[in-house]
């Protein structure tokens, strides 16, 4: 190992290094910005990235350049040009059309990805509805009292995780967010915080936690509720603890904790979204910390996956109205998730066409989607080889954003980063591909329109992609 | 492609060059009103309509992550007010709080043109960049959220005024913003760390260790901001907004600024009477009349139109007061060190004394404003109502019968709170002008905005005349962004983006040396991260500092 280490550092000083500081690592929700990448430019590749977590280490060291073609049509080689044109022409064709995935890619991608949808009155979903779909569900139920990331670190002396394993899926978040970090009201990091773990599992997060509480599988909903009631002073029978495996005791001590600190925070994951209950269990959690605001500062935050599936959110959001789920067959957006939201479209069969970017649902979607998904012309862009590209149509590799690309992704608080790429692929990005693919289907688009008495050649020359 | 046209035989109103209802031709060239156009200018004959600069809305909230937190909570809002796209345009969603392109296009369908967003907190800048790029057709810009930042009040605390001033012009620059905006100045603190409290008084003493008051914060911001010479001065919105008694608050934070410019924002909110906790009264003439006499002091109205409403804001103790009204669902979205920010639906009611009193107030600022340049048609965009309420509200303005029939349909105790049943007053198109176009033009330092003189940006917007000044209002017949036709017979015939203002006041280098271990020690985004750099603002426009 030692001499594995000096050798490096001998390559290191004979090779063409860059130093990319402040860079942004978009493994993970967190995004964090601090990366201080070593990029070796002869062989393209980061061969250090000083500061990341070991997620993030293998996500810069993984992203090479592959020596592969840039465009597949049907498994064959064929020009960028070529695979744009059948990517228009297959889904301008189609009656049901429907864009998916998202969620790691830049905002920038994000806008012509919804554009193109829009063009084609298809059918734009991301993976939020296979992740914290349920959370945006209960946000639209009861809303919710939240913060950035620098604010918990500054005030939070109360941090609760619930139903997730942050240690080994967001491995800096207790470092450099919620746990250690010493901020401007918590001076002593650690000390000026209590750690309260709620999960069903002892999973490596319980080595932060001052309290661990361990409900049963799928009771998350009945402690919430129980502990909305103790907030509010309605008393609970000690049967809870038969119901929920949680001791009244604990569940008191927890509430006395909630209403006393000064400014607590919710932090929730897909143990609760995605197990029995889903919206009810990510709105029960949202209303107990709307609840506590009559006692002290209370905030709560989904921790997301995907370094920009907020992104996603936001983007589809600011664009149509609606998070996700989100359908323009009529020329206008609808929002209905279960109809409109991608394992549905494909498992039951709507979907004639599909657009998936950055994202595998290939491999880890229902089997019945999946077939689906293998029966329809599929267009994928994605910057690996994966489940979902062998079964494309048309197949484009693009360059990995963040290490090849600009741009910008948001944080799992909506807080926006931009991108500081640190080598140059030989693949287009997915904005630009994207782009190409728009222009090309809003001329088809206006031509077919035109046949109806839309608007005259001129206008229709003079009105694609002003955008 | 650039038009050259000439439009003729319409009656003109353009207040900034004293053209009052004319018949006057209105020549284009490359984006721009100019003299003359040569014989073969496409000709549009204005024959029966009425034509105006560009509507530029001084105040409103339709873009960023506040707005996009409205958005996602609200898809009830906006399922049944559905925005189909056409050949030419994207399609989008309405409600209070509408899509970027249903904003864009709805306001260029009421003849505007140019709409500034109020309040965005800096680490929100970008986004709010992103979103304007999906915003069509007009030209934006944005307020930059400092009064409760903390490292500003830092160097207030410590009276480093010197560093104050270079600081603020640092952030003006990383954001890219038009103007410096204050929302309920000193209290953020106050809700973030003291467990949801408020500041009340304009020298209440807030803080971590309670010892700066929001006059401090807004004079050290007017002092600065008119000092670097912003074309539009502090954009304030007072302390204690929508509390009984408020108005002596917003009589203080005028003062304060003494004889240098200030805007006072949404200044109907700001201007009632009585006792904290009981139901308020009018104080309408005494705002009105300090308005009417301070040259330095412009504001927009913030009228409150009935129906449904979202209240968005960054006085999030604010929200927190009125969640406990509707009961209903509420955000709260606290941004470190420099902002806190509170959403919930709403729905103003006729038959309620505090929605009625707040619709008579806004009624009352406006007719007895003496000065129309200063005091500015807004609804506060979605707080007070949609900027879609804009034409019945000009009827209001116009009509004295039609306010009247409304008048009957409203809580008559607040009728007896205020003078808005005696007030006999009608505006003129002249003065929709000013209080649409012209004033906020002039207020934001827009100087080829809201005029049609020679040079001016050929916004123009052509109505159709008729008596139902609502409908008149409602549907521009023409509207030219920057000289192209964008509507031409009530029918989008083409999409623009329209362009970013923003300011670039100079400001010493060395500051960032003062900045950068603050935000290394506070913030949880990288210094150099922070900024935001000059390729989101894709076509933009720098507005000169004096």
């Amino acid at each position: 190992m030692t001499e594995q280490k000096s050798n490096k550092k001998t390559e290191e000083q004979n090779k063409n290094i860059k130093i990319v500081k402040d860079a942004t690592c978009t493994f993970c929700g967190c995004v964090c910005d601090d990366m201080e990448l070593h990029v070796d430019l002869d062989e393209k590749r980061i061969i250090k990235a000083k500061n990341a977590c070991v997620l993030g280490r293998a996500w810069f060291a993984e992203h090479t350049i592959e020596d592969a073609p840039a465009a597949l049509i049907d498994g064959k080689e064929v020009s960028v040009e070529e695979a744009v044109e059948e990517a228009a022409q297959t889904l301008v064709k189609a009656k049901f059309p429907i864009t998916y995935g998202l969620s790691d890619t830049t905002s920038e991608a994000q806008k012509q990805a919804v554009a193109i949808t829009d063009y084609i009155k298809g059918n734009i979903d991301t993976t939020t509805s296979v992740c914290h779909g349920p959370s945006g569900l209960a946000f639209q139920g009861v809303g919710e009292s939240t913060s950035t990331l620098g604010e918990v670190k500054n005030r939070a002396d109360l941090v609760i995780y619930w139903g997730g394993n942050p240690a080994e899926s967001h491995p800096r978040h207790f470092g450099r967010y919620a746990v250690t970090p010493k901020g401007m009201f918590t001076p002593n990091g650690k000390k000026d915080r209590t750690i309260v773990l709620v999960d069903v599992r002892k999973t490596k997060s319980a080595g932060v936690a001052d309290i661990l509480i361990r409900p049963k599988p799928g009771k998350d909903f009945e402690v919430l509720w129980a502990l909305r009631a103790l907030v509010k002073g309605i008393s609970i029978s000690t049967d809870i603890e038969k119901e929920t495996g949680v001791p009244l005791e604990v569940l008191t001590d927890l509430v006395e904790r909630m209403k006393n600190c000064r400014f607590g925070v919710l932090f929730f994951g897909m143990g609760l979204t995605m197990t029995r209950g889903r919206h009810f269990n990510s709105g029960a959690l949202l209303a107990l910390a709307t609840d506590l605001n009559e006692y002290t500062h209370f905030v709560a935050k989904p921790v997301r996956g995907h370094g920009n599936v907020t992104g996603a959110d936001n983007v589809v959001s600011w664009q149509t109205g609606y998070p996700f789920g989100v359908n323009f067959s009529r020329g206008y957006p609808r929002f209905n998730p279960g109809e409109f939201t991608t394992v549905d479209t494909l498992s039951n069969g709507d979907a004639d066409a599909a657009m998936i970017i950055a994202s595998d649902p290939g491999s880890n979607f229902p089997k019945k989607a999946i077939e689906h998904l293998k029966n329809i012309p599929v267009v994928v862009l994605d910057t690996k080889s994966t489940d979902t590209t062998k079964l494309a149509h048309v197949a484009f590799k693009t360059a990995t954003y963040g290490i090849n690309t600009g741009g910008t992704v948001y944080r799992m608080d909506d807080v926006s980063i931009p991108l500081r790429p640190a080598f140059e692929s030989p693949f287009p990005d997915d904005e630009t591909i994207l782009k190409a693919i728009k222009k090309r289907v809003h001329e088809l688009i206006l031509k077919k329109n035109d046949s109806r008495g839309a608007s005259g050649e001129a206008k229709v020359a003079a009105a694609v992609n002003p955008l | 492609m650039s038009a050259t046209m000439r439009i003729v035989n319409g009656q003109v109103y353009d207040p900034k060059n004293n053209i009052n209802g004319e018949i006057k031709e209105i020549c284009i060239q490359d984006g721009k009103i100019v003299d003359a156009v040569d014989d073969d200018a496409t000709i549009i004959d204005a024959k029966g309509m009425v034509i105006m600069p560009g509507g530029v809305d001084i105040h409103c909230h339709i873009a960023g992550p506040k707005v996009n937190l409205a958005r996602k909570l609200t898809p009830e809002a906006r399922r049944h007010d559905v925005h189909p796209s056409t050949p030419f345009t994207r399609s989008g969603s309405g409600g209070t709080t509408p899509s970027t392109f249903a904003a864009g296009y709805r306001y260029a369908t009421l003849g505007y043109t140019t709409a500034m967003e109020a309040a965005v907190s800096p680490i929100g800048a970008r986004h709010v960049l992103e979103e304007f790029e999906d915003t069509p057709i007009i030209d934006k810009g944005f307020y930059v959220l400092l009064g409760n930042n903390i490292f500003l009040h830092n160097l207030i605390r410590e009276k480093r005024f010197e560093e104050f001033e270079q600081a603020v012009a640092w952030w003006v620059n990383a954001t890219k913003a038009y103007t410096v905006k204050l929302v309920n100045p000193g209290g953020d603190e106050a809700w973030k760390g003291k467990k949801n409290s408020n500041v009340t008084d304009i020298d209440e003493k807030t803080g971590p260790s309670s010892d700066i008051s929001p006059r401090q914060i807004i004079e050290a911001f007017v002092k600065t901001v008119n000092k670097q010479g912003y074309p539009h001065p502090p954009h304030i919105h007072c302390n204690n907004l929508g509390h009984s008694g408020n108005y002596i608050t917003t009589l203080e934070t005028m003062k304060t600024a003494g004889d240098l410019r200030a805007h006072i924002a949404h200044i109907q909110f700001h201007s009632y009477g009585g006792v904290v906790g009981k139901n308020p009264i009018s104080k309408a003439a005494e705002i009105a009349d300090y308005v009417n006499k301070h040259p330095n002091i412009t504001c927009d109205v913030g009228q409150v139109m009935f129906g449904e409403s979202t209240i968005m804001t960054a006085d999030a103790p604010l929200a927190y007061v009125l969640k406990g009204h509707t009961k209903g669902k509420w955000v709260n979205a606290d941004t470190e060190c420099e902002s806190g920010c509170g959403i919930l639906p709403f729905v103003y009611q006729e038959h309620l004394y505090m929605h009625t009193l707040q619709w008579a107030i806004g009624l009352e600022l406006f007719l007895l404003s003496e000065d129309p340049w200063r005091i500015i048609l807004s609804t506060d965009h979605p707080n007070g109502g949609s900027f879609m309420a804009y034409p019945k509200l000009i009827k209001l303005l116009m009509d004295e019968k039609f306010r009247h029939e409304e008048m009957k349909r409203v809580n008559q105790k607040a009728l007896l709170k205020c003078s808005l049943p005696e007030l006999k007053r009608e505006y003129t198109l002249y003065e929709i002008a000013i209080i649409t176009r012209a004033g906020p033009a002039k207020a934001l330092g827009l100087e080829t905005k809201g005029h049609l003189g020679v040079g001016a940006d050929a916004d123009i917007t052509i109505y159709d005349l008729m008596d139902d000044k609502e409908m008149m209002f409602s549907t521009a017949r023409y509207v030219f962004k920057s000289g192209e036709p964008m509507i031409a017979n009530h029918e989008f015939t083409t999409d623009s983006k329209g362009k970013v203002y923003h300011i670039a006041p100079t400001y010493d280098n060395k500051i960032e040396e003062v900045l950068k271990p603050f935000f290394e020690d506070f913030y949880s985004i990288e210094f150099s991260n922070y900024p935001v750099d000059d390729h989101y603002l894709h076509q933009h426009e720098i507005i000169k500092t004096r």
